[in-house]
């Protein structure tokens, strides 16, 4: 009875409502925390954003208006007349090697045109801005504008069709990551090639025959180690035992192919490198997805005469095939955006030629953003945000495909 | 029905006895090897980095004007004028991942802690992809973003000469932004295993909700959440594009986070992108550098592990 009037003396109660209120300040500090993070996120989305899309000032080295003939402009002059305009302002190795190409006299008044103004005209970006200088330093950019007479202002897209298809060049406005793209999508290649067969095996043998020994442990604890070893030392263990030591092979002498100038540089030897970095990933992937295999269907085969391998070719491996394949996607993402362990390894640095086969020098989409983040002029700051949103759009179409596979495998697995 | 004539051949001995032993199966035994083979592929690599990085190092340290001494004590890294001191680097390697576990640590353990104790099911269901989104953004986009948001933003906050261009703060945050999804995972994880019983004992004795996760879940997860912070700062050491990107490159004895220091990733990456000429001074220096890295990574693994195996607490 005392106990009860004690407990509803103002003490307690007072005691309660700091409390509660102590708590409800906490949990707004911890939907801080989590709004930030989220926040963050977005930040670095926008800013992508921000700077792929943007206005730039663009200048022409001569003008259009000194070319004009008898008052008349440069876009009514005629095929001659235009002939003419590029003999007088060209230099003569240039009129000599395009005269060799088709000669100039041959060619049709459009595509004349067009050489004039790539050639004589020369348009080029002298600035650019990125969205939200648009929207908050407009008075920045007309003064920008008052500095350069004959300047005009254009918006401008830097993610376009065209800078897909463009290989790569020094000038920005030309540059595109056609070389590069395909240079990930080759390396992709060799390290699913590599990382898959080998990751799979292991896993199932950890599985399946391993028994509880030293070894078996010991085999266990190197993969989780490897997981963790930073992606530059996966970097110099390719330079130094496959660009270096297996030269000839990677290089392709082996097989009789590359030039007098080929080294280990190549595709094959990121696609190695890559391999070994992502094969502690598609490993314990695979073991998760093995694992998740019930007993009784192994039992169930193994109860009607099957053997170990036939088991586990016919009905275990089919069943966590799924769950592989989700984490050998993952495993791919984690590949596509490496760069620390390629730039050891020896991507090019500058490539303009497409890559051709495991052999080719080569440069990929991570390298690519690296070295137009690294570079101090304005336009490649937007170049780089346009190939991120290209690495982020490949990327997500990965990670969706996963996401997709393992929504099939979970509606199969419930009917 | 007689089998008698399938089975001939297979499981009759001659005379017609049955012979359901156990058969020698030569493919079965080929495949054992195989994957086995596969399995020792990984032991293979692990040996294969530290007999690479080893030889190296060892070219390296036995070279004229460079002594383990030298290496490890002075605060000097020109290689130029022969000096190979590795503490500009290694010093600013230990300030990088000091800023990122300081963002990435309370924001991390908040996210965690508001995820397992009070956020409902669709609260939960909506922010935990976008921490894999977080997760999954590749390492040159933050460096990106660091160079492009982060160091204007801190240069516009305190002072155009106070912050230099490059400088190891704008870096150390946003690693700190890239290994948060990890510590926040690993500690959601490790939250999360704790048994509802401990919570609902808690409630039972009168304890609020923010009682009951910092008294008594929180302590339950220690290990888990130190784990996390481990391999945290494990990844944080090896970063490489962020601080490639944003935080220098020139080696810099310095304190002052607001200033360049290239770190000894940012170092690798820088030297090995240019000419290098093999079996040179730097080029031996390199896998000197990678073998600390290595050594310091795999060490902090190895003592996070420890920490789960000694001090998990184990329930019924």
């Amino acid at each position: 009875m005392s106990d009860s009037r004690r407990c509803e003396s103002s003490g307690y109660a007072h005691n309660l409502r700091v409390r509660h209120r102590l708590g409800s300040g906490v949990v707004l500090t911890l939907q801080a925390a989590t709004a930030v993070s989220i926040l963050v996120l977005a930040a670095l989305l926008a800013s992508v954003l921000n700077q792929a899309f943007g206005p730039v000032l663009i200048e022409n080295a001569v003008e259009p208006s000194t070319l004009a003939v008898d008052g008349r402009r440069l876009e009514d002059l005629a095929a001659e007349e235009l002939v003419a305009i590029l003999q007088a302002n060209l230099s003569t190795g240039l009129l000599r090697r395009l005269e060799s190409e088709r000669p100039l006299a041959q060619r049709e008044r459009a595509a004349l045109y067009g050489l004039v103004v790539e050639r004589v005209v020369q348009p080029h970006v002298v600035g650019t801005w990125s969205l939200s200088d648009w929207v908050f330093a407009r008075a920045a950019i007309s003064e920008e504008l008052e500095r350069r007479p004959g300047a005009w202002l254009e918006f401008r897209a830097w993610l376009t069709p065209r800078f897909l298809a463009s290989p790569q060049s020094s000038v920005p406005e030309a540059a595109g990551v056609r070389t590069a793209v395909l240079g990930s999508l080759w390396v992709i290649v060799i390290t699913l090639a590599t990382a898959f067969p080998i990751g799979v095996g292991a896993a199932v043998y950890l599985e399946e025959y391993a028994r509880d020994n030293p070894l078996s442990r010991l085999i266990q604890t190197n993969i989780d180690n490897l997981a963790g070893v930073p992606s530059i030392i996966y970097g110099m263990l390719g330079l130094a035992l496959f660009v270096r030591k297996l030269e000839h092979l990677t290089s392709g002498a082996l097989f009789g192919l590359g030039g007098p100038s080929q080294n280990g540089r190549t595709v094959h030897s990121a696609g190695l490198t890559l391999g070994l970095l992502v094969l502690p990933l598609v490993i314990i992937n695979a073991q998760e997805a093995i694992r998740a295999v019930p007993r009784s269907l192994r039992q169930a085969s193994l109860g009607l005469g099957a053997t170990r391998w036939q088991t586990i070719w016919h009905h275990v491996l089919p069943a966590a095939l799924p769950g592989i394949l989700t984490g050998s996607i993952l495993a791919i993402s984690r590949a596509l955006g490496e760069t620390a362990p390629l730039v050891v390894v020896g991507a090019s640095t500058f490539i303009a030629v497409d890559p051709s086969g495991p052999f080719s020098k080569f440069t990929t989409l991570p390298i690519q953003i690296y070295q137009w983040t690294a570079r101090p002029q304005g336009a490649f700051r937007n170049i780089a945000a346009a190939a991120i949103l290209v690495l982020l759009a490949m990327l997500l179409s990965l990670n969706a495909a996963a996401v997709i596979l393992r929504h099939r495998t979970t509606r199969r697995a419930r009917s | 029905m007689n089998h008698t004539g399938l089975w001939r051949g297979r499981y009759r001995e001659a005379g017609g006895r049955l012979a359901l032993g156990k058969r020698w199966r030569p493919g079965e035994a080929l495949v054992e090897r195989a994957l086995g083979a596969c399995g020792v592929l990984s032991i293979l690599t692990t040996l294969g980095i530290v007999m690479i990085l080893g030889r190296e190092a060892l070219r390296f340290f036995r070279s004229d004007g460079v002594s383990l001494r030298e290496y490890l004590l002075t605060t000097s890294w020109q290689p130029a004028a022969g000096q190979f001191g590795l503490w500009p680097l290694a010093l600013s390697t230990i300030i990088t991942s000091a800023i990122a576990v300081a963002v990435a640590l309370p924001l991390g353990l908040g996210v965690a802690l508001y995820l397992s104790e009070y956020a409902s099911l669709e609260a939960r269901a909506r922010l935990k992809p976008a921490l894999e989104v977080l997760a999954g953004i590749p390492t040159v986009v933050y460096g990106y973003f660091a160079l492009t948001f982060v160091t204007p933003l801190l240069r516009g906050l305190l002072g155009r000469d106070v912050v230099e261009i490059y400088n190891m703060a704008s870096a150390g945050i946003v690693i700190g932004i890239l290994i948060l999804p990890l510590i926040s995972s690993m500690s959601e994880d490790a939250l999360s295993a704790v048994p509802r019983s401990l919570r609902e004992a808690a409630y039972a004795l009168g304890a609020t909700r923010l009682e009951t996760a910092l008294q008594v879940v929180l302590p339950a997860a220690a290990s888990g959440i130190g784990a996390a912070l481990i391999v945290g700062v494990s990844r944080a050491i090896g970063e490489t594009m962020v601080v490639a990107i944003a935080a220098g490159s020139g080696p810099a004895f310095t304190l002052n986070p607001l200033r360049a220091a290239e770190t000894m990733t940012g170092h690798i990456v820088r030297i090995s992108g240019g000419d290098l000429s093999y079996d040179s001074l730097d080029y031996n220096s390199l896998f000197a550098i990678g073998l600390t890295l290595f050594l310091a990574t795999l060490g902090l693994n190895v003592i996070s592990r420890r920490i789960v195996r000694h001090y998990r607490e184990v329930y019924e």
